[in-house]
C-alpha cells in the first residue's frame, strides 16, 4: 500500500496539496483533521458514523469513488448546502483507487 | 436558587461520571445541560451505535452507557438543571461562584467544571429569513412538553430518528401531525419508520415527500407554513407548530465569553496538575479542553474527572487528609442512605 496524492479546497477558498496515507484506515474526514483544514468542531462532530453531515465535501474531481451508501445518502437529504457532488468525508476510506482526489469542504453547519 | 459542590456543565459521560467521583469523596453535584435529557452526543447524535472501546465493555451501546452512567450515579443524587444554558459566572465571593443559565436559573458553587464535549447543542435552523420571529411562538427546535400540543396542528420536517419519533408520538397527541421530508427514505430505525407507515395508513400522520419548507407565515405566530413539493407549485398549509429537526450543531456558547484561555474551540487547562483552567477554581474535563498530547476519548474524560475531584477536593478542605481509596475495600456510601460494599469473604474452620 502506498501514499496518494489528493487536492483539498478549505473552507476559506484555500487549495491544499495532501498525502494520505491508505494503510491506516483513515477516511477523508480524519485526513482533513489530521491536517488542519477545517477548524476543531466543525469537522467530523459524530466522529464519523454519518451522523452529521459536518465532514460534507463536494467532489471537484472523481477518480472512481466507491458508490454512496444508504447510510451516506439518507444524512444528505438532511444536511444543508448539498449540491449534486456531495458526499460525506467520513464514508470515504482512502485507497489506492482515490490518487489525484479533487475535492472542496461544504460549508458548516 | 441551587447551590452545590461542584456545579458539572455538561451531561455527557464525563459530566455524569464526574459526579460519582465528586460523591466518593462527599461532594454533591449538579448538572446544567442545553439537552432536556442527560447524556450529551451519545443521547443525542448516536445512542444505538456500539461504542467499542469502554474499558470491560467489549462492546456497549451509547444509550446503554449512558443508562449505567444515571444507575451508577443515582446514590450520590445529583441534581439537574436540563434544557437551559449557562451563561454568565460571577465569582461571588472567596467560597462562591455563582452561573445563571439563559432562563435566569441561579446556581451557586464552590467549584465548576465545564464537560461541554464539542459546546453547547443547538439545533441546526432551516435557513428562512425570518425564522428568529417565530421561535418559541409556535417554532419549536425541541419537545420538552408533548403536552402542550394536545389537540394542536403540528408540522415535523426532517427524516431521522427525532422527526419520525416525535411524529408517532404526538399522532397520539396533537389534532393533526404532518411530516414533510426532502426525500421519501427515511434515516431512522426501521421499527420507526414502519409504524409511520402504518399511521400513515391509519390517516393519524400526514406525509409530505419528497418535499421542503420554505416559509413560515403568520402574525407574531406561526399561523401557516409553505411547502413546496417536488413537481408541484408552491402552497401553504395552516399549523399551529412548526418543529423542524434537523439535527444539532455543537457551539462554545457563552463559556468563550468567561474569560477562558480558549484554543481552537477548546479550553486550556492545566494537564500537569488537575484540568483547571486559567480561572482558578474552574475545571475543563473531557472532549472540551486541549493540552499536549489531548486525546477526545471517553476513558480520557473519565480520567480527568477522576483527576478534577481530587484537586475540588483538596481546595474546598485545605490541609484535611484524604487517602485514595479503592471502592472494592471502601465500598460507596451514598447520599441517600445506601451502602454498597463487596461481600465479606466466608471464613470456615475446617476440622
Amino acid at each position: 500500500m502506498s501514499d496518494i496524492n489528493i487536492k483539498i479546497t478549505d473552507r476559506e477558498g484555500v487549495a491544499h496539496d495532501v498525502v494520505a496515507p491508505t494503510d491506516m484506515s483513515m477516511n477523508l474526514m480524519e485526513i482533513i483533521r489530521s491536517y488542519e483544514l477545517a477548524e476543531e468542531g466543525t469537522i467530523g462532530v459524530c466522529g464519523g458514523m454519518a451522523m452529521c453531515a459536518s465532514c460534507q465535501v463536494y467532489v471537484i474531481n472523481d477518480p472512481g469513488l466507491v458508490e454512496m451508501g444508504d447510510e451516506e445518502d439518507a444524512m444528505l437529504a438532511e444536511a444543508f448546502h448539498v449540491k449534486e457532488n456531495s458526499r460525506l468525508g467520513c464514508q470515504l476510506h482512502m485507497v489506492e483507487e482515490m490518487e489525484g482526489l479533487e475535492v472542496e469542504i461544504a460549508p458548516y453547519p | 436558587m441551587i447551590t452545590t459542590d461542584i456545579l458539572i456543565i455538561g451531561a455527557g459521560p464525563t459530566g455524569l461520571f464526574a459526579v460519582f467521583e465528586a460523591g466518593l469523596l462527599k461532594m454533591k453535584c449538579h448538572i446544567i445541560d442545553a439537552l432536556p435529557q442527560p447524556g450529551g452526543q451519545l443521547a443525542e447524535l448516536y445512542p444505538k451505535k456500539p461504542i467499542f472501546d469502554i474499558p470491560g465493555y467489549p462492546s456497549v451501546n451509547a444509550g446503554e452507557l449512558v443508562d449505567n452512567l444515571m444507575e451508577q450515579i443515582k446514590q450520590f443524587q445529583p441534581g439537574f438543571t436540563l434544557g437551559e444554558t449557562a451563561v454568565s459566572y460571577t465569582k461571588v465571593d472567596d467560597e462562591w461562584f455563582e452561573v445563571i443559565t439563559n432562563k435566569g436559573t441561579v446556581h451557586r458553587a464552590k467549584a465548576i467544571a465545564i464537560a461541554g464535549g464539542l459546546g453547547t447543542f443547538e439545533p441546526r435552523k432551516p435557513a428562512m429569513d425570518n425564522i428568529a420571529d417565530y421561535e418559541e411562538k409556535g417554532l419549536e427546535y425541541f419537545i420538552k412538553e408533548p403536552e402542550h400540543f394536545r389537540n394542536k396542528k403540528v408540522v415535523i420536517a426532517g427524516g431521522g430518528d427525532s422527526a419520525l419519533d416525535w411524529s408517532i408520538f404526538l399522532s397520539n397527541v396533537a389534532s393533526e401531525v404532518t411530516l414533510i421530508h426532502r426525500r421519501n427514505e427515511f434515516r431512522g430505525a426501521l421499527d420507526s419508520v414502519e409504524k409511520v407507515q402504518d399511521l400513515k395508513n391509519e390517516g393519524k400522520i400526514k406525509l409530505i415527500t419528497p418535499a421542503e419548507v420554505t416559509a413560515i407565515k403568520g402574525d407574531g405566530k406561526v399561523e401557516a407554513i409553505t411547502i413546496v413539493k417536488d413537481g408541484e407549485e408552491a402552497y401553504d398549509l395552516e399549523t399551529d407548530y412548526f418543529i423542524p429537526l434537523f439535527g444539532l450543531t455543537p457551539k462554545l456558547g457563552e463559556i468563550a465569553n468567561w474569560g477562558l484561555n480558549i484554543e481552537k474551540n477548546a479550553i486550556v487547562v492545566n494537564n500537569a496538575l488537575d484540568y483547571q483552567t486559567n480561572l482558578e477554581g474552574i475545571y475543563a474535563i473531557g472532549d472540551i479542553n486541549t493540552y499536549p498530547g489531548k486525546l477526545k476519548l471517553i476513558l480520557c474524560g473519565f480520567h480527568e474527572a477522576t483527576l478534577m475531584c481530587q484537586s475540588v477536593y483538596n481546595r474546598l478542605n485545605p490541609g484535611k487528609k484524604y487517602v485514595l481509596k479503592y471502592t472494592t475495600v471502601s465500598g460507596v456510601d451514598g447520599f441517600d442512605g445506601s451502602r454498597k460494599e463487596a461481600e465479606k469473604a466466608v471464613v470456615k474452620k475446617i476440622d
